[in-house]
């Protein structure tokens, strides 16, 4: 499909047939303080060699792998995308591949994502995926509601180890409604202090990131059962889906709903997007989930083919009264996370999984035994926080010049946590590559 | 679709504007939907319904019907306190087409003024409703 912008010739005509004398007077519905006064101030029309100067000269002012050594990690992921992907990715039937209106036409599109759908269940330990959403945000978000809807309950507990941008895209959604969230704190050990659940009355969900912002791994069975005792749903979160390569799955843990974000998933980093909103629960939870569902059937005679399935709870047939607001998948970033999957298979996901862990053991290791002391004692999978002596920035700033990013400060997010840094390591990274760091740290 | 002729309205059932019927039992009122409103929806493929214990007011939604072809709201035809609800067309929704006003029944209720009765149609006012709505 082309996108070609109307003609000034056609807009005349399309305002003849509406009987509108202008665009102006087309829009009038439209509160004068919602609109724009006077021109917009752009810069003049670049020819297409100035405007590729123009994008280079943008991108050389961003520190991205692999050019630099970058030890952020913190919600985005750098992991080697198999050369397989983006070539059958960039196959025209898929780059079109947003969901279509008349879905059952395009069954090879309905069969990518019904594999999604199983691959995204499976990898989370859950019986059912929708076709993805938007990012982990938009999908923490609608689990929260979700929860709400079903246990017909009102306040929401949410982990303070949950990505800090997640959390605020919580909050935009929730801050209109009746609804309340309580934030829980974190123990000295890195993981989540569910001490103060059980005072909550009328809990719907307790939300909880494994690992967390911190790279901690939570206890999902405690939290698990916590929640359940107070009849509330366990909604767990996550940014680094890899993790379940080796780390036990949400699912198999207690998780009545698992959200997150996918991008790791074999989706280049981009400076921050798109994500891949991954979205799965329990089979009885099924009417009550947002976002569309593929399903696999026969026809009349007997052939297998792919529908779109519970579509009657979809904004466009139910309105105001719908799941969710949302009535679309991230197609391209699911199609992507599939071939990323299958291309790996099991094994090759807990082989990669469980090399992302051992690295950035070794460069734990490697900062302790220097001298860094290791904020959190307890266990991590491809991120850890270290604190840093004071005066840090400055090496900070001289590493960055010498193409090295020495992973976040978290002290934005966590005003306590001065000189505390959010390291991470994928497969991405050499020993070399590291001892290297390690050397550059303690000079 | 059936012709509202074809369709069955029993006469010890009253009716509600919504579609639903009512049936009262001593001081308690068993709820269901009426045959016109099976037929309209089509195949019923799930059921939604409160929990018990809970109360609501006449016109308050107590739950949603789910057929192939659309997610519709159920109203309460007359307020009270919900005393049960039809666990088996959990299970076999179908019931509701098959059976509208015996096994497909969905909640009974506690009746909290009995003179909301009043307020629902028999059966040949049902009947006339529905001819209005369909010329």
């Amino acid at each position: 499909m082309r996108y070609l912008p109307h003609t000034d010739e056609e807009i005349a005509s399309m305002l003849t047939v509406v009987g509108a004398k202008s665009l102006d007077d087309l829009f009038s519905a439209v509160p004068p303080s919602c609109r724009r006064t006077g021109g917009m101030t752009l810069p003049e029309p670049l020819n297409e060699w100035d405007l590729n100067r123009h994008m280079a000269g943008l991108s050389s002012t961003v520190a991205a792998a692999p050019e630099y050594k970058v030890y952020a990690g913190a919600g985005s992921y750098e992991h080697y995308i198999p050369q397989v992907v983006p070539y059958l990715l960039s196959r025209s039937e898929f780059v079109t591949s947003y969901t279509p209106y008349q879905p059952e036409m395009s069954q090879g599109t309905l069969q990518a994502i019904y594999e999604y759908q199983t691959l995204s269940a499976r990898l989370l330990g859950l019986e059912v995926s929708n076709a993805s959403m938007y990012d982990g945000a938009s999908a923490l978000a609608e689990a929260l509601l979700m929860a709400l809807r079903v246990t017909r309950k009102r306040r929401i507990a949410v982990s303070s180890l949950i990505h800090p941008h997640f959390r605020r895209v919580v909050q935009t959604y929730l801050a209109p409604t009746e609804y309340e969230i309580v934030e829980l704190p974190y123990l000295p050990d890195g993981r989540t202090d569910l001490s103060s659940l059980r005072n909550l009355k009328d809990l719907a969900a307790l939300a909880v990131q494994s690992p967390n912002f911190f790279g901690v791994i939570e206890d999902l069975k405690g939290a698990a059962d916590q929640a359940h005792n107070q009849g509330a749903l366990l909604v767990t979160t996550f940014t680094e889906p890899l993790a379940y390569g080796i780390v036990k799955s949400p699912g198999s843990l207690g998780a009545d709903i698992a959200s997150g974000e996918g991008q790791s998933l074999g989706i280049p980093q981009s400076f921050g997007g798109p994500g891949l909103g991954i979205f799965a629960t329990r089979m009885s939870h099924v009417r009550n989930m947002p976002g569309r569902l593929v399903g696999k059937t026969v026809d009349a005679e007997g052939r297998q083919g792919f529908v779109l399935t519970l579509a009657t709870r979809e904004q466009h047939i139910r309105r105001e009264k719908a799941t969710s607001n949302i009535c679309t998948n991230n197609s391209l970033c699911a199609v992507a996370a599939t071939m990323y999957m299958a291309c790996l298979g099991a094994s090759g996901i807990r082989e990669l999984s469980q090399l992302n862990h051992d690295k950035a053991e070794y460069l734990k290791n490697r900062l302790r035994s220097a001298g860094c002391k290791i904020s959190f004692a307890s266990p991590t999978f491809n991120e850890f926080v270290v604190e840093m002596p004071p005066g840090f920035e400055k090496k900070y700033s001289r590493l960055l010049a010498e193409k090295i990013v020495a992973g976040v400060s978290l002290e934005t997010y966590y005003p306590k946590l001065k000189n505390h840094h959010l390291f991470c390591v994928t497969e991405t990274k050499s020993k070399q590559d590291m001892d290297l760091l390690v050397k550059e740290i303690v000079s | 679709m059936k012709e509202i002729s074809e369709l069955q309205f029993p006469n010890d059932y009253l009716y509600a504007k919504d579609h639903e019927w009512a049936k009262p039992e001593g001081d308690k009122v068993r709820v269901g939907i009426s045959d016109y409103a099976q037929d309209q929806l089509g195949d019923i493929v799930f059921v939604e319904l409160p929990q018990v214990g809970t109360r609501r007011t006449k016109g308050d939604q107590f739950g949603t019907v789910e057929s192939v072809k659309a997610v519709s709201e159920l109203y309460m035809p007359v307020g009270g306190e919900v005393l049960s609800v039809n666990k088996t067309i959990e299970e076999s929704p179908e019931l509701v087409n098959k059976q509208p006003y015996e096994s497909g029944w969905m909640v009974e209720i506690k009746l909290s003024d009995p003179g909301e009765l009043k307020g629902l149609m028999n059966r040949d006012a049902y009947l006339g409703f529905l001819k209005g709505l369909k010329p």
